[in-house]
């Protein structure tokens, strides 16, 4: 038996770095402080897994060698006028910029997953800023945690043991030193254990903030009630906010994808930034997939853009609305697909989807989905941080080392690796 | 009846990723409605009972469950996946975001549910 600690854990975006994962005969047979995520992560990994490269024929997938996928692959790409290469989240850094050096060679458009999760929120913070810190920094000093429209013991299981309420930090000794505040439409498990809930009617967040700027302000609202909340709850929260000593407030998928979007999370920036005139205030999207903020991060330094980047002209563009995938398969624009670490087929909206399976389309997974399942071109990849190693960034932006804890099935490369092929393969077919 | 839908993850949903998207635990999350005690007495139907879902994009049929995680009268929760994605709009209103909450729908009680399969096929079942 053998024990391999101090490993990360490749689910969500709070990458605890402590897990200590058992090996016993080439298989992991348990793992030690992961989360129930984590645990059906690393138990499980083995089911539904892609083990051959496939190519389409009629009806059928056909396993053929890898070198005869990645020449497939490669053509598709090669033949395209414009092709999206999506997904990027659920692998490592090093995939994503050979990912974005394939787009610019393809002249496709790249798009990560952000774009359907905190796509708004990198948009909001390009325009007014991110006062931030590490979550190391939350744990030693918040007395005051906000979660807004994210409930964490849902979808973030360690967090609030890690690092929010429950943790000892330095200057605080755990629950006792923090005060909770759950905003939500929904009264979650989280809102059940938190000091005061907001319980906000849906699509109203961007109104509940503003009215929250203007107590804050002690400027007059001229409503009994906003959002669904009395004023007078909401003015009881402002004087909350105003009097703790370091506040943090993590955001969610209720402030991005209700009506707003980005201008939901303006709103959100320009209250910490106006917290910021009474006390120490800092904000940090509740990021889903465990290296999404690395696809944004390395989009960023690739291109100067951190997602929804096209190349169709040779040089990055970028216009959330236009060159973001939702909103080119809606338009039917593109005429391929590359797919990465991603299952598009089960997440988009249904237009999106029938657009998608209109062109070839290729699919780099460790796992059978509903989007392989459709594919023209499939390659089975090794799981990052359990079968390969690689980078990943933390939804604070820490990067963090992967590791690689038992061999992938044989055959299965990395990511990086078949991206670096099929990069090749295109360059040879283009006679460069 | 009308009704605001949300999307989210939940446990076993996410749980339901990492087993397989064709195990059951996944299935039965992705066709579950969480709704509240109220409307469900309004209603009429009782948990387990099929719900149709209608959007100007489609309808599915899913079941009802009283939600755990309480929700307002008026609004409903069903977990991201497939089967409530084949009737949400792709209009991103310039940020490539399309809404995956706070979406008007109607209820209408009643219907067949989608036959679990591979990936669980995603399309609508307005056809049923």
């Amino acid at each position: 038996m053998e024990i391999v600690t101090g490993v990360t854990c490749p689910f969500c975006g709070c990458l605890c770095d402590d897990l200590e994962v058992v090996i016993e005969g080439g298989r992991i047979t348990n793992v030690k402080n992961g989360c129930a995520y984590s645990l059906a992560k690393y138990l499980n990994y083995q089911r539904e897994r892609l083990l051959k490269p496939m190519v389409r024929e009629g009806e059928e997938l056909v396993a053929v060698s890898l070198e005869e996928a990645v020449e497939r692959a490669a053509q598709i790409l090669v033949d395209s006028i414009y092709p999206v290469l999506y997904g990027w989240s659920s692998t490592s850094s090093e995939a994503q910029r050979l990912g974005i050096e394939l787009a610019e060679e393809v002249r496709g458009a790249i798009d990560n997953t952000s774009s359907v999760c905190h796509g708004p929120t990198v948009e909001a913070l390009q325009e007014l800023g991110h006062p931030g810190c590490t979550l190391g920094q939350v744990r030693n000093r918040a007395d005051l945690i906000i979660y807004w429209g994210s409930n964490p013991l849902q979808s973030h299981l360690r967090h609030m043991s890690r690092y929010t309420i429950g943790a000892v930090g330095r200057w605080r000794r755990g629950r006792e030193d923090r005060t909770l505040i759950v905003v939500d439409v929904r009264k979650t498990y989280t809102a059940r254990v938190a000091d005061y809930f907001i319980q906000v009617e849906p699509n109203k967040d961007f109104e509940l903030l503003t009215a929250l700027r203007m107590a804050l302000m002690y400027e007059e609202i001229e409503q009994e009630r906003v959002a669904g909340v009395p004023v007078e709850a909401i003015e009881e929260v402002a004087e909350i906010l105003r009097g703790c000593e370091f506040g943090a407030l993590f955001y969610g998928l209720g402030l991005t994808m209700s009506s707003g979007k980005n201008r939901n999370i303006d709103a959100a920036i320009s209250l910490v930034r106006d917290l910021n005139r009474w006390t120490k205030f800092v904000m940090i999207p509740m990021r889903g997939h465990f290296n999404v903020a690395g696809a944004n991060i390395v989009f960023l330094w690739q291109t100067g853009y951190p997602f929804a980047v096209d190349f169709s002209h040779g040089y990055p563009r970028y216009n959330p609305g236009v060159t973001s995938v939702i909103d080119i398969l809606s338009r039917r624009e593109s005429d391929a697909s590359l797919i990465v670490a991603s299952d598009p087929v089960a997440n988009f909206p249904r237009r999106a989807v029938e657009s998608l399976l209109e062109n070839p389309l290729i699919v780099i997974d460790p796992h059978r989905t509903a989007t392989a399942e459709r594919a023209d071109v499939v390659i089975p990849s090794a799981l990052v941080g359990i079968e390969c190693k690689g980078t990943a960034y933390r939804m604070d932006g820490v990067p963090l080392k992967m590791k690689k804890v038992v061999d992938p099935p044989p055959g299965c490369l990395s990511d990086e690796e078949i991206l670096h092929r099929i990069l090749e393969e295109v360059r040879r077919l283009r006679g460069e | 009846m009308e009704a605001v839908l949300l999307t989210g993850r939940t446990l076993s949903q996410g749980m339901g990723v990492e087993l397989g998207k064709s195990s059951s635990v996944y299935y039965r999350s992705v066709v579950t409605c969480e709704m509240n005690a109220e409307d469900m007495r309004r209603l009429g139907v009782a948990p387990g009972d099929p719900i149709r879902i209608i959007t100007e994009h489609g309808s599915v049929v899913v079941r009802v469950v009283e939600a755990l995680e309480e929700v307002p009268q008026g609004v409903i929760f069903i977990p991201y996946g497939p089967m409530i994605n084949a009737i949400i709009g792709p209009e991103t209103h310039g940020t490539g975001m399309p809404s995956f909450k706070g979406i008007s729908v109607k209820l209408k009680v009643g219907g067949t549910a989608i036959p679990r399969g591979p990936g669980t096929q995603p399309r609508g079942n307005e056809e049923e």
